[in-house]
């Protein structure tokens, strides 16, 4: 199975705060990952190294066989990032925001109107401005903007927060959905029953480093 | 890293006590022995330190942008390019200032005035407040490669901005060919005595310049590894935190 | 990541698009900037209190009011993308940074343009210039070829100030040095517009080469630093 990510000691620093104080970790493709452990764990910061956001202050990183510390600019478009934020332009509407977004990947509109119907964006809140968004309608349609991106790995910040079970049942669908397709997924939680039955492993996160993975 | 008490090492020494005797020397031929303008009498005298300070400055940002197009540009990215040239950058500021500062003295005593807008000077102070903002960027915290892959690219822009701002502030001054403007380029009759002076400012001065870089260089080495050892030390207690 | 001049453009007119999208949503520039531009113009009559001098001084006020409110005009487009991290997500999407870049400059230019536009209409009516045909033109095309260079500079300092905290602060100090020759071949090239002070037509030629000069380079230099600036 291909190894999509490897982090091995990877040290990384948020200005002098090592939000990540060694970390090993080693993602196969198909997976779905679940980081989980406390608020300050690293648990974010784990996810915008392997974005290519956050540069390794010591260890290797290799996403997709490359290697971060050389190359960081090659495995973006290639990553997909949910963060704590959305990514949204607040002044424009939802359906605004995901045009913009599948312009930079001249995808189609036949595209847009899928990404957009499998977050259940509907014609009237298609019409509404972002910054009049309730915070799951944000997530929606930030991840309707992901979707539209194809990207090889997904990597989602706790993407349940702000859904409702229904919501919620449609994300695990379409990650795995995604993951059939050949994608892999990671993502971090702090919620510990929620995401346990979509993961295939979970690895525990706590000061800036990994615990056992269990399965 | 060997427990010194001081940056300097014997190199440098030697180079401490050149410059030293260099510059009595300077400010022997300078202020004693050499003769006084016909024109201007004594107040020539600044020019031993206004010129040979406007030229360390160019000479100091013209070492900054080198130093940061090696950083940007080699695959290793080491930092000591990136110290140097921080270091430079600092040295060449106090040369700037000295240099505005004793270029208004001048122009104070000689014709009445702290300031003229010719074209040398404003660019001169053009120079000043590019380089207070290349210290300002370093000064915006991160890693030591954050610090310099901003400040380098800065020093690398600030090699184009110059010229420029340069050039128009030239065009715009032959606008006002003014008799009675005061002229700064008016030249100085300079006989023997007064070239080797000068010539010997530039040298002393150049050579000031180095020893004060190889010291700030190093105090900023040192600098960034106490910074690395707190993170060392950062790692360690945050590992403890974790509860696995 | 090999994005092709096709789909570069296309980000191009994307990041453009929806930086007037934007402004035209939220209306910024128009109920606020552009108030504030013309405040500036009225307080200069205030503290130079003389007609004859407001008349002789016009062109430089303009522009000078013109880089006060570009630094408020940069900031806003760059506190948009900061505001929900749309730069990360930029980031992260491989967004080719030169066609981002230009995107962002080509919006800022739309917004420039339709300032300067006012603050020299604000002049005619304040401070009483007059201009000929021919100096219209000449203005016209001053205001053009400033607001290019304007637009690809800021954009490029926009950059490196925007997002981390202490680093807005930054963008007065970094820029208005940098734009100092657009103020001087502007203003010169304006005042032969306006016959300031009887200057010709003819002299503010000279002048818009400076800042077409400006322009270019700003330009091509922008598109490649923009990229290493942005970056964490």
């Amino acid at each position: 199975m291909e190894t999509v990510i490897e982090l091995n000691g990877v040290v990384a620093v948020l200005g002098q705060f090592p939000a990540l104080a060694g970390i090993d970790l080693r993602v196969h493709r198909g997976e779905i990952v679940l980081l989980q452990g406390p608020n300050g764990a690293g648990k974010t910061s784990i996810l915008r190294v392997c974005a290519g956001l956050m540069p390794i202050e010591r260890g290797v990183g290799k996403i997709l066989g490359i290697d971060l510390n050389t190359n960081r600019d090659a495995i973006r478009s290639r990553v997909g990032l949910l963060g704590h934020a959305n990514g949204l332009y607040l002044d424009l509407t939802v359906t605004q925001n995901i045009e913009f977004w599948a312009s930079t990947v001249a995808a189609t509109k036949d595209e847009v109107r899928l990404a957009m119907q499998s977050m259940k964006i509907d014609g009237r809140l298609a019409t509404v401005k972002a910054s009049q968004l309730s915070a799951g309608q944000r997530r929606r349609t930030a991840l309707a903007s992901l979707i539209v991106r194809r990207a090889e790995i997904w990597l989602l910040d706790e993407p349940h927060a702000g859904l409702d079970a229904a919501g919620r049942n449609e994300l695990d669908s379409l990650l795995r959905d995604a993951v059939r397709a050949g994608a892999t997924v990671v993502l971090a939680s702090h919620e510990s029953e929620r995401a346990g039955g979509l993961a295939t492993r979970t690895v525990i996160v706590d000061g800036g480093s990994i615990g056992q993975g269990e399965l | 890293m060997t427990s010194r008490k001081s940056t300097g090492t014997s190199a440098t020494r030697w180079l401490g006590v050149v410059v030293l005797l260099m510059l009595t020397l300077l400010a022997l031929c300078g202020l004693v022995f050499s003769a006084e303008d016909v024109v201007q009498g004594s107040t020539v005298r600044l020019m031993y330190i206004h010129v040979p300070s406007i030229w360390v400055a160019y000479i100091a940002f013209v070492i900054t942008a080198l130093c940061s197009a090696t950083y940007l540009s080699s695959k290793s990215r080491s930092l000591v390019w990136d110290r140097v040239a921080g270091a430079s950058g600092e040295i060449g500021v106090i040369f700037v200032a000295l240099s505005l500062v004793t270029g208004s003295l001048w122009g104070r005593i000689t014709w009445g005035t702290y300031w003229v807008w010719d074209a040398r000077l404003t660019s001169t102070a053009f120079l000043f407040i590019t380089y207070i903002g290349y210290l300002a960027v370093r000064r915006l915290g991160g890693t030591h490669r954050q610090r310099a892959r901003r400040s380098g690219v800065l020093a690398l822009l600030a090699v184009i901005e110059i010229p420029l701002v340069h050039f128009s502030v030239k065009m715009w001054r032959s606008l006002h060919q003014d008799a009675s403007v005061a002229n700064t380029n008016a030249k100085v009759e300079l006989d023997g005595l007064m070239l080797f002076s000068l010539f010997l400012g530039v040298v002393s001065f150049t050579l000031l310049y180095a020893w004060l870089v190889l010291h700030r260089q190093r105090v900023l080495f040192l600098e960034d590894a106490v910074a690395d050892r707190g993170l060392d030390a950062a790692i360690l207690s945050r590992r403890d935190e974790a509860q696995v | 990541m090999s994005t092709n001049f096709r789909l570069r453009r296309q980000i191009t007119v994307a990041v453009a698009r929806k930086d007037l999208l934007i402004e035209w949503n939220s209306r910024i520039l128009v109920n606020q900037v552009a108030p504030f531009a013309a405040i500036v113009m009225v307080m200069f009559a205030f503290a130079l209190d003389n007609d004859g001098i407001l008349q002789q001084v016009a062109p430089g006020l303009v522009w000078l009011a013109t880089l006060f409110s570009m630094l408020v005009v940069i900031q806003r487009t760059f506190a948009v993308e900061s505001a929900d991290g749309a730069l990360d997500a930029l980031r992260v999407a491989g967004v080719d940074p030169g066609a981002l870049f230009v995107g962002k400059a080509l919006a800022l230019m739309v917004q420039l343009f339709a300032l300067e536009t006012l603050l020299v209409a604000t002049a005619v009516v304040l401070y009483g210039v007059e201009m000929s045909i021919a100096g219209l033109g000449m203005a016209f095309v001053t205001v053009i070829v400033a607001t290019i260079g304007l637009s690809f500079v800021g954009t490029l300092y926009g950059g490196l100030a925007a997002g981390a905290r202490g680093r807005e602060t930054l963008l007065p100090l970094l820029l208005l040095p940098v734009v100092a020759p657009v103020l001087i071949g502007a203003t010169r090239a304006t005042e032969a517009a306006f016959g300031s002070g009887g200057a010709s037509i003819s002299e503010g030629w000279p002048w818009i080469g400076l800042l077409a000069v400006f322009a270019v380079l700003f330009g091509v230099v922008g598109a490649v630093a923009f990229g290493p600036l942005i970056d964490e």
